[in-house]
């Protein structure tokens, strides 16, 4: 029977292919280390370009997820989560002193926390009403 | 807190978005998306708070204590008929806080690090032409949608020759002033730029009719879900990104599916202009000399108590009328007989997305038995009586027959199949869409002329 000796050799040939495989990875860690400015600098844009698509598709999967009675909660909920911008507002009104973008900033966190508060509260109004068959 | 903490609590804030979302597939577990929700906003400010920029705080608490005041008076207080004029004003606040975002990172863009004055990164201007434009036209048109459904302006779409071609010039500007803006970076074209997209969301929502409201919410719902994801690119915040993405894709998908329930295309809708020639029919029973069958309380009363199976089908009537109390007080009498009562729900029944779900939710109607149009649409064959309410243009058979009428094709509720129809409607002027509902003179339809929640009051008196 050849077969054992054919087995031990092609082990032999897998562990040399995974040597030469560590040694690549170990070379390109190294190029990592050493540039590690480089990576970064050109693609910010495609990062968030990527988050975004990434998150219409998830968005897509869970709001078809949403029953039709719950359409307006949905729209409620959806409204106040958009006033997260209130964290855009935040670093506006944040620095010391007083400049335009600080007033700006102001007017920003005061309309965005109307909707926060009032997004949420009115949600919780409309979820609290749906009640199964007693 | 350095920038490395709080992306990572920025991404948890988004998965609590996320899942505030889930939550409402079903409304077992909606109260708890809910909380989600607000966890994610509370993380997401709080994270924000610890940022290095921020030192001065007594502005930014005056502003949440105002805003906060403001927002929890409002939501405890409205009424939920007037639920769609409440988002829509809540869409408008978005939409200026975007504009505001916008132009605070422009006159302060050290603050943000995207450069300094008069050298903003490209990239960063591109994206901030965008998210002012979008959180401008949202303003302005999330107005012009309040004051429609608030009743502060006509209902009507508001069309003038030209429409069409002044809009395309002016948003052709838009993209033009947005390129410029880009190249130049001057703070006369930043403005000229708001004032146009302001003009530009105005013009949008008024040639769009009342009951295409459903569409126009939704759509500005997913306009200022994108102006939100302008905001975030601008200043590279994952967090803005991932949520205007979710809240824009959210509209996006109500507005389609709102269009599809009326059998129209969003181009369709957006053109507007629909539903024009509302022709003011003759009230009262016998319009020419085709006979209508009218009936008062108290055959009703008498017919629904002999019925085995009710399908009460709610309409925009329902709600101005404000009598889902009244209703469910009568459906329960006939519960306690015996009677099998249901209610169908047409996807444009009402002014927003859901709306006749909630009115019958706040008049404790069990949501188990409020049931879509492809969940009932089936039984009406089988059902003794339909009691449509406040209701018309989705129950009108001539979208299945009639290849002429305008509403052809729009999915109806077949309540001609059930063996008697009752009818509550003030007159027998025809609905939103100006098509005569030829319904109203079948033989087994009994029109019951009046206010919706009065006669539903006479007709539990009478059954009592």
């Amino acid at each position: 029977m050849a077969e054992p000796a054919a087995l031990a050799e092609r082990a032999g040939e897998l562990a040399g292919d995974a040597r030469g495989l560590a040694n690549h990875l170990d070379a390109l860690a190294q190029q990592i280390a050493q540039a590690p400015a480089q990576i970064p600098a050109g693609s910010p844009f495609v990062f968030e370009l990527t988050v975004f698509v990434l998150a219409v598709f998830v968005g897509y999967y869970v709001v078809w997820r949403v029953t039709p009675a719950l359409h307006s909660p949905l729209m409620s909920v959806t409204n106040a989560v958009s006033s997260v911008i209130i964290v855009g507002a935040l670093i506006a009104a944040g620095p010391r002193g007083i400049s335009f973008a600080k007033i700006l900033g102001f007017v920003a966190v005061t309309l965005a926390a109307v909707n926060i508060f009032g997004g949420f509260i009115v949600t919780q109004r409309m979820l609290q009403m749906f009640q199964r068959k007693k | 807190m350095s920038e490395t903490h709080a992306s990572f609590l920025y991404l948890i804030a988004s998965i609590c978005f996320i899942m505030a979302l889930r939550g409402l597939s079903s409304p077992d577990t909606a109260r708890s998306g809910n909380l989600y929700g607000i966890a994610g906003m509370v993380i997401a400010i709080l994270t924000t708070l610890a940022a290095p920029g921020v030192v001065s705080f007594w502005l930014i608490i005056v502003g949440i204590l105002i805003g906060g005041a403001a927002g929890t008076y409002i939501a405890r207080q409205i009424q939920m008929t007037a639920l769609p004029q409440l988002v829509a004003a809540f869409h408008s606040l978005v939409g200026l806080s975007a504009v505001c975002v916008a132009a605070a990172a422009f006159s302060a863009p050290e603050e943000y690090g995207i450069g300094i004055r008069g050298a903003i990164h490209g990239a960063s201007l591109v994206e901030m032409g965008l998210g002012l434009a979008i959180g401008a036209i949202t303003f302005t048109g999330s107005v012009v949608a309040f004051a429609k459904l608030q009743g502060l302006v006509s209902g009507r779409p508001l069309v003038f020759t030209g429409q069409h071609l002044l809009n395309a010039g002016l948003g052709a500007a838009l993209i033009l002033l947005i390129v410029l803006f880009v190249a130049t970076e001057s703070a006369l074209i930043f403005w000229l730029l708001v004032l146009l997209s302001l003009a530009f969301g105005l013009l949008l929502i008024v040639p769009i009719g009342g009951a295409d409201m459903p569409v126009v919410i939704s759509m500005l719902n997913s306009y200022s879900g994108w102006a939100a994801c302008g905001i975030g690119f601008t200043l590279s915040n994952s967090l803005l990104i991932i949520t205007g993405a979710l809240v824009g894709s959210s509209g996006a998908i109500l507005s389609y599916i709102m269009c599809r329930g009326m059998n129209r295309s969003i181009f369709n809708v957006i053109l507007g202009g629909f539903g024009t020639e509302t022709g003011a029919a003759p009230s009262g029973p016998g319009v020419g000399d085709r006979l209508v069958k009218s009936g008062s309380a108290e055959d009703a009363a008498f017919i629904l108590k002999n019925a085995g199976s009710v399908v009460i089908v709610p309409g925009y009537g329902m709600a101005v009328a404000q009598a889902q109390h009244a209703l469910r007080e009568m459906s329960d009498i006939l519960k306690k007989d015996g009677v099998r009562v249901r209610y169908a729900i047409h996807p444009v029944a009402g002014r927003m997305p859901g709306h006749m779900n909630v009115l019958l939710a706040e008049a404790n109607v069990p949501y188990d038995e409020v049931l879509e149009l492809d969940e009932i649409n089936r039984d009406f064959a089988s059902t003794d009586v339909a009691f449509v309410i406040g209701a018309n243009d989705v129950t009108n058979p001539a979208a299945k027959t009639d290849p002429q009428s305008p509403i052809y094709g729009m999915p109806i509720l077949d309540v001609e199949r059930a063996k008697t129809v009752l009818f509550v409607k003030r007159s027998m002027a025809s609905g939103y869409a100006g098509v005569e509902n030829e319904l109203f003179y079948r033989d087994n339809t009994m029109m019951l002329f009046g206010d919706a929640k009065k006669m539903c009051e006479e007709i539990v008196k009478a059954m009592e």
